[in-house]
């Protein structure tokens, strides 16, 4: 039976990590997300699962830790902001190139540089193209709700152990901060070592205490052909991934002749939107990406058929606009609308620029 | 006698240790990579503990160590071990855990995840390869490189007004409380290396206190990029990286040695 | 009166020629050989075999371990 709580979205999502089975979380404090550590280190999960929490020393030593930790077949996390995970890109691009399965949540604030600590979207193209060196993607999680930001902890470690690789949690500052009404899991009991022997025993380093030949984890290869070889797998995951694993909601698009596409706090905000346009008679609905990779190429281009323009509604420049653009191959208008520096839209805002961009021209 | 009669498996004292894998090693001739890796193999599987252990290969020449050591091995980014064999020994601290590092990664963008292992006293045995000198990339300046030393990034010699002084890391964590064993040996004669075997033998076990952190340093040559062949680079290191690094004890037991 | 001798067995083919055995060697037993391995490398082998006594200080010194060291007590 489920608990309801009213919490914080980083609080929601440590104490479903807790719950989750989770071995160990490696982090270090950054607002908006200092939260998240903090809870942790004070409910002492050692005494209730023996969960390990530990402040490291930076995020790039975080980071490596859940490489670590990753690497020896356990369920570890980390969190941090914008900047943090900036710092932390060198170790991201390892854990993708070793093939290993470790959650990462972004609390994202605004940027570029040291930025503001109010909330942002600016860091979606970092997030979707994968963020460090090499060829390689992270599958994307969005939460637009503290119940999300719960939720999506346990289904980031099953994609992450699925396919053996790391998986992205992208939320903001508004979704981190806020409070809401959260229903937690119960608690799942972390996998014995048994357990871990029987699903990764082929490729994890956790001794070889059953006799069996060593496990290497390692992203290098300086065979080209072998280096190629392992390059293709990684994508035949992502290509696997966007087969089996891509999330997206609709919200009112049945009779739609326009699109807002939004994640996260923006998708929530647009949702006022859509109320107000339709009481002015203006047909509208949500695309919502729940996966922003993988993205909702295919429902995009279907939707073609039916919407006469799609609004981009983002907290930043113009970032997810160009993913829209491709792929609706430019059959119908895709426009932006975001404000930036951690200004959040009003709904009426959105409505305004939708009217302006989309259904004018 | 008929050196056919000697040469007889029942007359046979020593071999290489099966934790050694047969791969060749890819290290330049005359490395003491390839003492030190198998130095600790043989403590590893003379103690039994081969199925126990988790090693932590760095970037650098020992970038491969997996491919030699035979046991559970990870490849971490560089500078990082020590973070990875934190997560190990927090999460399997029933496993003896080390990570094998070169001066570069160690000592340069290593030294914050160093000094912090060090400090929080992680149970995991760091070994510490100093050559004064970055091999794998060509024969750059380490920050163990010697005042005017010269490299391919001090071609004139370290000028200690201009790149500083090299580190003593060994010394500076030793004054960690978290540190509960330092020393510091070398591998070039036999002698050194039944002395620094026995180092191993202690550390392995000391890892079992669960005290604290074991840190070994193996000061060793690096003929290909001190330009020499390795006899001469052994008699270079025994004039010159030997009175600056001296060997010895410096913390045993929880205690500095007092000199 | 017992005699100690040995013997030492160099994997010819993984040795790089490197000669740290040979000044380790407390009775010269070891010198490089005059014919190259499949790598090109001159390696090492028993010069003087009769003064070997299977003390090791050559295969523990051996930084690519490719040294195996046999020992015997000989009835004089």
């Amino acid at each position: 039976m489920a608990e309801l709580k009213l919490m914080k979205g980083n609080e929601a999502f440590a104490e479903a990590a807790i719950r989750a089975g989770a071995d160990g979380y490696f982090g270090y404090p950054i607002t908006p997300q200092s939260e998240v550590i903090e809870y942790l280190m004070a409910e002492r999960p050692e005494n209730r699962t023996g969960m390990v929490v530990l402040q490291a020393e930076s995020e790039v030593a975080a980071i490596n830790m859940v490489y670590g930790g990753a690497g020896a077949g356990k369920k570890v996390l980390t969190s941090s902001s914008s900047p943090g995970i900036s710092l932390k890109l060198e170790g991201i691009s390892y854990l993708a190139g070793a093939e290993l399965p470790a959650v990462i949540l972004n609390v994202v604030r605004g940027g570029p540089g040291l930025g503001t600590i109010q909330p942002s979207q600016a860091d979606y193209n970092q997030a979707v193209k994968g963020g460090g060196h090499g060829d390689y993607q992270l599958y994307v999680l969005a939460p637009a709700s503290v119940q999300e930001m719960a939720d999506f902890v346990e289904d980031a470690f099953d994609i992450a152990f699925k396919y053996r690789a790391p998986v992205l949690i992208l939320s903001d500052g508004l979704i981190g901060q806020m409070m809401e009404k959260v229903y937690l899991k119960d608690q799942k009991p972390r996998w014995t070592d048994e357990e871990i022997n029987k699903m990764s025993g082929d490729w994890a380093t956790y001794g070889r205490t059953d006799g069996r030949e060593r496990n290497i984890i390692t992203s290098l290869d300086l065979k080209s052909e072998k280096m190629e070889e392992r390059v293709h797998r990684l994508q035949a995951k992502y290509k696997q991934m966007e087969d089996e694993d891509l999330r997206f909601e609709e919200i009112q698009t049945e009779d739609a002749d326009y699109i807002i596409m939004a994640y996260g706090s923006s998708a929530r905000i647009a949702q006022k939107t859509v109320e107000l346009a339709r009481e002015k008679g203006i047909k509208v609905g949500i695309l919502r990406p729940i996966t922003l990779f993988p993205f909702p190429k295919k429902r995009l281009m279907e939707m073609t058929k039916q919407i006469k323009g799609i609004l981009s509604v983002e907290l930043n420049m113009g970032q997810m606009v160009d993913d829209i653009r491709l792929a609706v191959e430019h059959k119908i208008p895709v426009e932006h609308f975001g404000r930036t520096g951690g200004i959040i839209h009003t709904p009426e805002e959105i409505l305004e620029a939708l009217e302006e961009k989309i259904v004018k021209g | 006698m008929d050196i056919k009669d000697i040469i007889k498996p029942e007359n046979q004292v020593y071999a290489k240790t099966k934790l050694m894998t047969d791969n060749e090693l890819s290290y330049c001739p005359g490395c003491g990579h390839g003492t030190a890796h198998r130095l600790m193999m043989e403590v590893v599987d003379e103690m039994g503990i081969a199925d126990k252990t988790v090693g932590v290969a760095p970037v650098g020449c020992s970038v491969l160590a997996y491919d030699f050591m035979n046991v559970d091995m990870q490849q971490a980014a560089h500078g990082r071990a020590p973070a990875l064999a934190t997560a190990l020994n927090r999460l399997m601290p029933d496993k003896y855990v080390f990570t094998y590092q070169g001066d570069g990664d160690l000592a340069a963008i290593g030294t914050a995840e160093t000094i912090h292992a060090c400090n929080r006293g992680e149970n995991i045995l760091i070994v510490f390869i100093n050559n004064g000198i970055y091999g794998m990339t060509g024969g750059q300046m380490a920050p163990t490189t010697l005042p005017n030393m010269k490299s391919s990034t001090s071609p004139h010699g370290r000028d200690v007004s201009t790149m500083g002084s090299p580190i003593k890391m060994t010394e500076l964590i030793s004054n960690l409380p978290g540190v509960y064993s330092v020393s510091r040996h070398a591998v070039h004669t036999p002698k050194h290396v039944r002395k620094t075997k026995k180092a191993f033998q202690k550390a392995f076990k000391d890892l079992e206190l669960k005290k604290g952190l074991v840190f070994i340093e193996i000061v060793s040559n690096c003929n290909s990029g001190w330009k020499m062949r390795p006899v001469e680079s052994n008699i270079w290191l025994e004039d010159n990286m030997l009175p600056f690094y001296e060997l010895g004890d410096i913390k045993v037991d929880g205690k500095l040695i007092q000199k | 009166m017992a005699k100690i001798r040995g013997a030492i067995v160099v994997d010819t083919e993984k040795c790089k020629g490197c000669e740290v055995c040979v000044p380790a060697c407390p009775t010269s037993v070891i010198d490089m050989s005059k014919e190259v391995n499949g790598k090109g490398y001159h390696f090492a082998y028993m010069a003087n075999p009769d003064a070997c006594t299977g003390c090791s200080n050559c295969a523990i010194v051996c930084p690519d371990g490719v040294i195996s060291v046999f020992r015997v007590k000989v009835e004089e």
